[in-house]
Parts: structure tokens; C-alpha cells; sequence
């Protein structure tokens, strides 16, 4: 069996007697879809930010193909090519679009320390930049500051500093929240076309989306990981189906899933 | 590739008319105003300490109470080099220079660790202690009497120092061009868009990557050597040190010239150390108890019309003139 690109095993976080995460095992190959569902409060967030090294485990171990990353920090996890999206947007307010993923851009070239060129005369940058704009549609808020443009696009721009990043495992913590219908097949294009050989973790609440995207789903309750495996086991399974889908969530999927046959 | 707007920051590096105005106009005070070539060698000195500053606050985001160590520094190693023999002017001031970075170098990694007001109070504490100290150890400082007696040798060894500042005004002038150019290379280089990221977003910056301290490091390096560079200038300018480079009057009259200018794009120094200092020259003539008063009401109404300063006047001003003749 290949190494995984990501391998969580034991994860435990709590918040004083709040047991948030608990033993969480998780793997991630390279090229798989991985959709990581569960109830609102069970957890994702928390477990995401775990990965990322936003918070320290007390207990567990995490390995980025094969090498242990538990004790680094989130800037080192992300050198390493472990980038993730945030359900918020977090971006730099102040600054422009095209400023924001020229940021991005210039980090993973490792040019944070290019003192003399000027960042307007780095050609190469800013040709990244520019297509990675044009790639997520960007272009007509390209030289507006973020704040000003709607909502659903500022996601679109955490999605562009993602892809800036090259990332080899991707944390998408719902990329749809906030995207009005419209745009959505633009989001649905930017994931498709991401880099086959890169693992995704995609935290989603919409059936529609887990379906068209994941070839595995994770289901998290109350901090633990209820089960995984392919969608449509997983959704079939009645636990799954009690705790989460509901009667309606489970015909979604399944409409869904005969319309596409 | 489309062009970038010229106010994005990725276009710092384009020439501006108002920075050769602002040269020009200096050059110019050179020949109109003689006799108050010593209060403009005194305004330029101020004008490269608040450039120093703006690149750790206007940029990296870093709100310091502390820079006038970096400053005191630079003043006193000129003073203590003078007084022990070597009175070479410009290689005194680089030896300050370095001087002042070694000091940042040292202590940054420690405070930049800290954001906001622990960082605040962190450096006004070492501002506060450095002075103290400064103040109890007569034997170098000089103490209340500070050091006397300095003397450099002429510049190059050609232009003699002279009294009325003549020399110096243009000796400032010439390290003020030469330095702002160096910072405003810095400012828009991708290490200087790196900081604006800090500024805006450290948390973010972490999860793209940047391990942050490294950068504020390397700013405040870069911001001390020229609060150094400004110090030695000033011991050089007034042949004397005394410890009122090291007081927190100092620290803070930085932030407010910075404030009045305009925080965050170099610019906001040329305006607001100026109008500061020769409002304070002029308004303590006229009367030495209240022209506090004048600075305070001043920077009252710069707070309230607008976070941009006097600068973001002047460029709200320019638009509209553009606009009424459109």
C-alpha cells in the first residue's frame, strides 16, 4: 500500500471538559476526494484546524507522506504542501484581489526575502497571479479591494491563494457556504480541474456537491468518526442516515444519484 | 499582462512627481530661508527617524513605543566615536547604522513575538528602563550634561562644517535621498508586500506559508539602522548628544508626526514631521505654554476628517481638483 499523503490516528482536542475531537483516524491518499460530513458542532472545524496546526492535538499523531508533523507549525505544514481554505474568508482586507494571490504567489516561489526587484517588475509572479485570476473568473474585481466585492467571490479568492499554494493535500472547509447558485459551477469547475494527483478533504454540508465530488466520505459526530467509506454506502448505512441525513437528505442523494445515472 | 492601477502596492516602485516636488522644495528652502538652516537640519533628521518608523508600522504593522533606543543609539555611538578619535563623518554614521541593526536584530526576535498592546507596553518599558539607565551611567552617557565637545572632521574632506548648518542641511539631505530611495525599494519589493500581508493578516500569512517573524525581524533590522542612521546625523548636525534622544517624548513625537502625515506609504513622514516641528517652532514663539494646544487641535481634526493624515487630505484634495476639471 503507497503511503498515505495525510494520515491523522488518534486525534484527541478538548476545550476544558469539551471533549471536541475524539480519536479521530483519518487517511488521505493521493488523488482521492475525500467529503468529510457531519451534524453542525460535530467537530469539522475543529478537526480541520487540527490538521493544519492551527491547534495543537493533546493527543495523537499526524504524518504528511510518511514524515510526522504533530509538533510543526502551520507555516511549516504548509511549505510542505498541506493548504487549506477557510469556511470564513480570510483574506488580507486592505489589499486588492490580484494583490491578495500575488501574495500567495510570491510565498510559494519563495521570494518573501526578494528585497530589490520590485514585486510590480517580477514578471513571472505576476503572469501566476494573473492566470490564477483568470482561472477563478476574478478578472472583472481583479483590482478591487476584497472587502468591496460580494461575498461568494471572496471565496472564490481563498480558492485561487489555495491553488497558488500547490498544494499536494487540500482542506477545502466549505468552499460552497456563501456562493450564490450562479457561481457555484464555477466552483464545481475549479475543483474538477484541480491536479488529479493531489488529496482533497472537502468539509460539505450539500448532498448535491458530496455526490458530484467525493469518491469517499468521512462522517464526524460528536467529535468522533462515525464511519467511512464509498458515498454510497456510507449514506445508505441507517446510522448515518439517523444521525445526519434524515429521510429527505437521503432522497436528495439518491435523486441526485439517479438523475446522473 | 494588463497593467496594474498605480495605487496598487505592487506599484510602489514607479516614480512619483511629488517626491521630486518635495526635493525640490527642499533644495529650495536650501537658498530662500538661510538663516533657518539649523531648525531644517533638525526637520530632516525627523523626517528620516519618521520614515524609519513608518516601515515598522505603516508596513509590517509592528506599534512600538520604543524606537527612540534606536535613535539614542545611533546618536550616542557617533558621540562616543567622535570623542575617542575617529571623526570620519560618513563611515561613523554606517558604524551607527550597524549599531542599531545589531540591537534589533537581538532584541526582535524576543518582542515581535508580541502583537498589540503587550507589545505596546512591552516597548515602552524598554524605552522607559534604556533611558534610566542611560541616565545613571554618567560615566558614558554624560548624564544630565550628555557629551560635549564632539567634532567631525569635514565631509570627504572637503566641506567644512561650519555654524548656521549650511553644510549639514545638504549633508542630511543627501543621506535623507539616499536612504528614502533604499526603503522605497524595500517597500516595494516582495519582502515589502510580504509585511503589508503581516499587517493585514498574520494568522493568514502563517497558513500560507510565511513564518512571520522572520520578516518582522528583518524589518525592524532595517527600520533600527536607519532610526540609527538618523541619530548620528543628529549628533553630527548639533556637535552634542544629550539624553533627550533616548526619551519617550521622543518615541512619541514619532508616532504623531506619523499619525499627522499619513501612516503606510513613506510619504506621510516628508508631510508630517515638517508641519510638526515647524508648527512647534513657530507656535512656541508665539507663545511657549500653549502650542501643545495648536499640535493637539491639529491632530484632533486629522483623526476625525480621516484616517489618511495630512497626505490623505492632500490626495483627496488633488482628486477633487482632478475631478472638477474633468
Amino acid at each position: 500500500m503507497k503511503v498515505a499523503a495525510l494520515e491523522a490516528s488518534g486525534l484527541c482536542k478538548h476545550f476544558g471538559a469539551l471533549h471536541v475531537t475524539q480519536d479521530v483516524s483519518l487517511s488521505l491518499h493521493s488523488g482521492t476526494r475525500t467529503a468529510l460530513i457531519g451534524p453542525n458542532g460535530a467537530g469539522k472545524t475543529t478537526l480541520v484546524n487540527l490538521l493544519t496546526g492551527v491547534l495543537k492535538p493533546d493527543a495523537g499523531r499526524l504524518c504528511l507522506f510518511g514524515e510526522e508533523v504533530t509538533r510543526a507549525s502551520a507555516a511549516v505544514r504548509t511549505r510542505k504542501g498541506l493548504v487549506r481554505t477557510f469556511q470564513i474568508s480570510s483574506l488580507f482586507a486592505q489589499l486588492t484581489v490580484f494583490e491578495n494571490v500575488y501574495i500567495a504567489v510570491a510565498q510559494a516561489a519563495g521570494r518573501g526575502f526578494s528585497l530589490w526587484r520590485p514585486a510590480g517588475r517580477q514578471r513571472d509572479l505576476l503572469e501566476r497571479t494573473e492566470r490564477l485570476v483568470e482561472q477563478m473568473k476574478l478578472q472583472p474585481d481583479m483590482h478591487r479591494k476584497v472587502t468591496e466585492i460580494a461575498y461568494g467571490r471572496q471565496r472564490l479568492v481563498e480558492i485561487a491563494i489555495a491553488l497558488a499554494l500547490q498544494p499536494r493535500v487540500l482542506l477545502l472547509d466549505e468552499p460552497a457556504a456563501g456562493i450564490p447558485s450562479n457561481e457555484l459551477d464555477l466552483l464545481h469547475g475549479a475543483i474538477g480541474t484541480l491536479p488529479a494527483d493531489i488529496a482533497v478533504l472537502m468539509i460539505e454540508h450539500d448532498m448535491e456537491m458530496v455526490r458530484r465530488f467525493a469518491s469517499e466520505v468521512a462522517v464526524l459526530v460528536n467529535g468522533a468518526l462515525l464511519m467511512s467509506g464509498k458515498p454510497c454506502d456510507v449514506m445508505a448505512h441507517p446510522q448515518v442516515q439517523a444521525v445526519y441525513l434524515g429521510v429527505a437528505g437521503k432522497a436528495r442523494f439518491d435523486a441526485g444519484a439517479a438523475a446522473y445515472a | 499582462m494588463t497593467p496594474l492601477p498605480r495605487d496598487s502596492i505592487l506599484s510602489r516602485h514607479h516614480w512619483r512627481l511629488g517626491e521630486l516636488l518635495w526635493l525640490g522644495a527642499a533644495v529650495a528652502c536650501y537658498f530662500a530661508f538661510p538663516e533657518y538652516l539649523a531648525l531644517g537640519t533638525s526637520v530632516l533628521v525627523m523626517v528620516l527617524l519618521v520614515q524609519s518608523y513608518d516601515l515598522l508600522l505603516g508596513f509590517a504593522g509592528v506599534l512600538s513605543l520604543g524606537h527612540a533606543v534606536f535613535f539614542g543609539l545611533g546618536a550616542f555611538v557617533a558621540g562616543w566615536l567622535a570623542l575617542a578619535g575617529w571623526t570620519e563623518p560618513v563611515s561613523v554614521v554606517l558604524a551607527a547604522a550597524v549599531a542599531a541593526a545589531v540591537l534589533a536584530a537581538l532584541i526582535g526576535p524576543f518582542l515581535l513575538r508580541l502583537t498589540g498592546l503587550p507589545l505596546l507596553m512591552v516597548t515602552l518599558a524598554f524605552g522607559v528602563l534604556v533611558f534610566e539607565a542611560a541616565h545613571k551611567a554618567t560615566g558614558i552617557t554624560g548624564g544630565d550634561d550628555g557629551l560635549s565637545g564632539i567634532q567631525f572632521k569635514p565631509i570627504f574632506g572637503i566641506f567644512e562644517w561650519g555654524l548656521g548648518g549650511a553644510t549639514s542641511y545638504l549633508y542630511v539631505l543627501a543621506w535623507l535621498a539616499v536612504l528614502f530611495l533604499l526603503m522605497k525599494r524595500v517597500a516595494a519589493s516582495p519582502f515589502g508586500v510580504m509585511l503589508q500581508g503581516i499587517r493585514e493578516n498574520p494568522a493568514r500569512m502563517r497558513l500560507i506559508g510565511n513564518r512571520v517573524l522572520p520578516h518582522l525581524t528583518l524589518a525592524y533590522v532595517i527600520s533600527g539602522a536607519v532610526a540609527g542612521v538618523a541619530g548620528a546625523l543628529f549628533t553630527q548636525a548639533n556637535a552634542f548628544v544629550g539624553l533627550g534622544v533616548l526619551s519617550l517624548d521622543t518615541s512619541v513625537d514619532v508616532l504623531v508626526m506619523l499619525v499627522l502625515g499619513g501612516i503606510g506609504s513613506l510619504y506621510g513622514a516628508l508631510i508630517g514631521a515638517p508641519a510638526y516641528m515647524l508648527l512647534k517652532h513657530f507656535s512656541s514663539q508665539w507663545n511657549p505654554f500653549y502650542w501643545m494646544l495648536i499640535i493637539g487641535v491639529l491632530l484632533i481634526a486629522v483623526v476625525l476628517l480621516g484616517r489618511g493624515g495630512l497626505l490623505g487630505m492632500l490626495q483627496w484634495a488633488a482628486r477633487g481638483f482632478r475631478r472638477g476639471r474633468a
